[in-house]
């Protein structure tokens, strides 16, 4: 598929998403909207991940950072409820940066299982204090948020709920999409490909990697600020262990390095996570055989099938070519 | 807070770093060893107190439930390891998934089969009493923890350092090609190390659940801990984890009830640091 066609069927379905969601039941709208965080939380991990080569297990963390200064602001200083809420989305970017430019700078240098275990120790440490710091977190209880802001329009309806979520993740996938086709986005690639040669061509990789981490962090961070509203509450829960595996696994499922293949991810697991299992207890069967099927069957993820099949229609195309000049002979 | 406040407290942290040894001594071989992520060593430890409450309900036996719970759960670790993670080669992300997905499918099997309430073990009358030393009340059950760890620990260091198999496992934490190069069988010992790792972390759950409960989510709750010992103390290294449990469990004891605001915060916060500075950890060969 070339450029412009992808764009273009990415639109139309965003486009189909606006037009055909508000005629969904209340509870598909959420789940929908859920999925839509999430997409936002996957995709900054496929620059890490897909893009970059870094595959981060504490990326929870900065959602949780987005989500846990949101609820404060709302819930102690009641900042955040009105036209201030943009100013919140930018702190909780900012917020999520930070954090990001902080951990950076001791898991930049790692590489591969290390840092994986420095990300996840990173993201641990997060949790800790989400969990413990009563004071400041509310600790196991977390906060419950007074409201969702209002600024004209209500925000308390799902629908409207939606479309503000949608319109940040058109614009997150945008901006994303603009930062991987920019050259500083194929240098990306080009360290995930081959670290040492881009050091010799002069680049310097560490710079790279960290600035990378840090616009992760900052969509991250984007992700908490929308995800607490959503819920209209957080708690530690959100920041475990199992959050950022979660959004590794939505990456690899809907495919690394595709962007939009970490939104697909997320809506097959929010899907099978919350809607399959209202309807059957052996849910999470699904969601554990769904994983170890793709990493054993389908590394490239959901976005790498349309290729393959692609591919294995030229190949019988051309064997069925061979077989009929066989017979002319 | 006086000298009672910290003997106590030492000693509870000295006895629930003998736990975490039980579960971070496999991880560690493991990790040494196949450089695995294994994400569902916790499963492992959460198997074996599960399979112990049905050997026990079943038999009556404590003390059968212990070595049959621990050999199951190694099968289980035998046939994963041989099934699915030798087959797909090294990727450091890959294997982590693939772990995550089995340990999604533990968690629910556990689910099914013994429900999502929170259950204890109890151990033999023998082991439940306490006893009293300079006028502190000290639980039996915490020496047993102790001497467990001390035992396995001094019978894995005695294989490992004092013969052949020992040796070859060395060499293959230490160069696995060339171990490989030299004529070892290093896919058999990655086969042993992880079954044996299954079998200490299930065996980690037996003794650990009438201690910490046998209960949904323990899994996930437990594993991050191990990994912080395997970190702080080196991967791949026994002694390392020996050092590492202590630390750990003291640390986490001190914390909790020194700063109990930011008590995890102390816990792997070191981990980070370590793992910046040395990331072969303390003692971790480079």
């Amino acid at each position: 598929m070339d450029r412009r066609r992808k764009i273009l069927t990415v639109m139309a379905i965003v486009l189909a998403l606006a037009i055909f969601v508000p005629f969904a039941g209340s509870y598909l709208i959420l789940l929908i909207t859920q999925a839509l965080v999430l997409g936002i939380l996957a995709m900054s991990l496929d620059i890490l991940l897909g893009f970059t080569g870094l595959p981060s297990l504490g990326q929870a963390a900065y959602l949780g950072m987005g989500a846990y200064m949101t609820a404060i602001l709302a819930a102690r200083y009641d900042f955040g409820l009105g036209w201030s809420f943009w100013i919140v989305v930018l702190l909780g970017i900012l917020l999520g940066a930070a954090t990001a430019a902080l951990f950076g700078l001791f898991a930049i240098r790692a590489t591969g299982v290390s840092f994986l275990m420095i990300t996840l120790a990173l993201g641990m440490c997060v949790w800790g204090l989400a969990y413990r710091w009563n004071s400041v977190t509310g600790g196991d209880n977390g906060i419950n948020l007074p409201g969702r802001p209002e600024f004209g329009i209500q925000l308390t309806d799902g629908i409207t709920y939606f479309y503000l979520v949608l319109g940040f993740f058109a614009a997150s996938l945008a901006a994303l999409y603009i930062l991987v086709e920019s050259p500083f986005g194929q240098s990306l690639v080009g360290i995930r490909e081959r670290e040492p040669r881009m050091r010799i061509l002069g680049y310097n990789t560490w710079l790279h990697k960290y600035i990378a981490f840090i616009i992760a962090g900052g969509f991250g961070g984007l992700a908490g600020v929308l995800w607490a509203h959503l819920n209209g509450h957080v708690n530690p829960q959100d920041v475990v262990l199992a959050t950022s595996v979660d959004a590794l696994l939505m990456v690899v499922l809907g495919g690394a390095g595709t962007l939009v293949g970490g939104a697909i991810g997320a809506s097959v697991v929010v899907l099978l996570r919350d809607y399959l299992s209202t309807i059957v207890p052996w849910w999470q069967y699904v969601l554990g055989g769904v994983y170890v099927l793709t990493i054993l069957y389908l590394p490239g993820g959901l976005m790498s099938i349309p290729g393959r099949v692609r591919n294995w229609r030229a190949q019988s195309e051309t064997r069925g070519i061979e077989n009929q000049e066989s017979v002319s002979h | 807070m006086n000298a009672q406040f910290w003997l106590i407290q030492s000693f509870n942290g000295i006895s629930y770093g003998a736990l975490l040894f039980l579960l971070a001594s496999g991880l560690t071989l493991i990790f040494g060893v196949m450089r695995i992520v294994n994400l569902s060593h916790g499963a492992y430890f959460l198997l074996g107190g599960y399979l112990a409450l049905s050997v026990i309900s079943a038999t009556g036996s404590w003390l059968l439930a212990l070595p049959v719970a621990a050999l199951l759960v190694a099968m289980v670790g035998l046939v994963m390891e041989r099934v699915f993670l030798r087959p797909l080669g090294f990727d450091p992300l890959r294997q982590v998934l693939l772990t995550v997905g089995f340990a999604f499918l533990f968690q629910q099997a556990a689910l099914d089969i013994w429900g999502g309430d929170n259950l204890d073990i109890t151990p033999p009358g023998y082991l439940r009493g306490s006893t009293i030393i300079g006028g502190l009340h000290l639980p039996l059950y915490r020496f047993f923890m102790i001497g467990m760890a001390l035992a396995l620990g001094s019978i894995l260091w005695l294989v490992m350092e004092k013969t052949r198999a020992g040796a070859m496992i060395r060499a293959a934490v230490d160069d696995s090609e060339m171990a490989r190069g030299v004529g070892i069988d290093t896919s058999r010992i990655s086969m042993i190390i992880f079954a044996l790792g299954a079998f200490l972390a299930a065996l980690g759950g037996v003794i650990g659940g009438a201690f910490l409960g046998v209960y949904p989510g323990l899994d996930f709750e437990i594993l991050p801990i191990a990994f912080a010992v395997v970190i702080i103390g080196g991967m791949g290294s026994l002694g390392g984890a020996a050092v590492g449990s202590l630390m750990v469990g003291l640390a986490d004891n001190f914390g909790k009830a020194l700063f109990p605001e930011v008590s995890y915060f102390t816990l792997y916060a070191p981990m980070v640091l370590i793992l910046a500075i040395k990331p072969s950890g303390l003692f971790g060969r480079e």
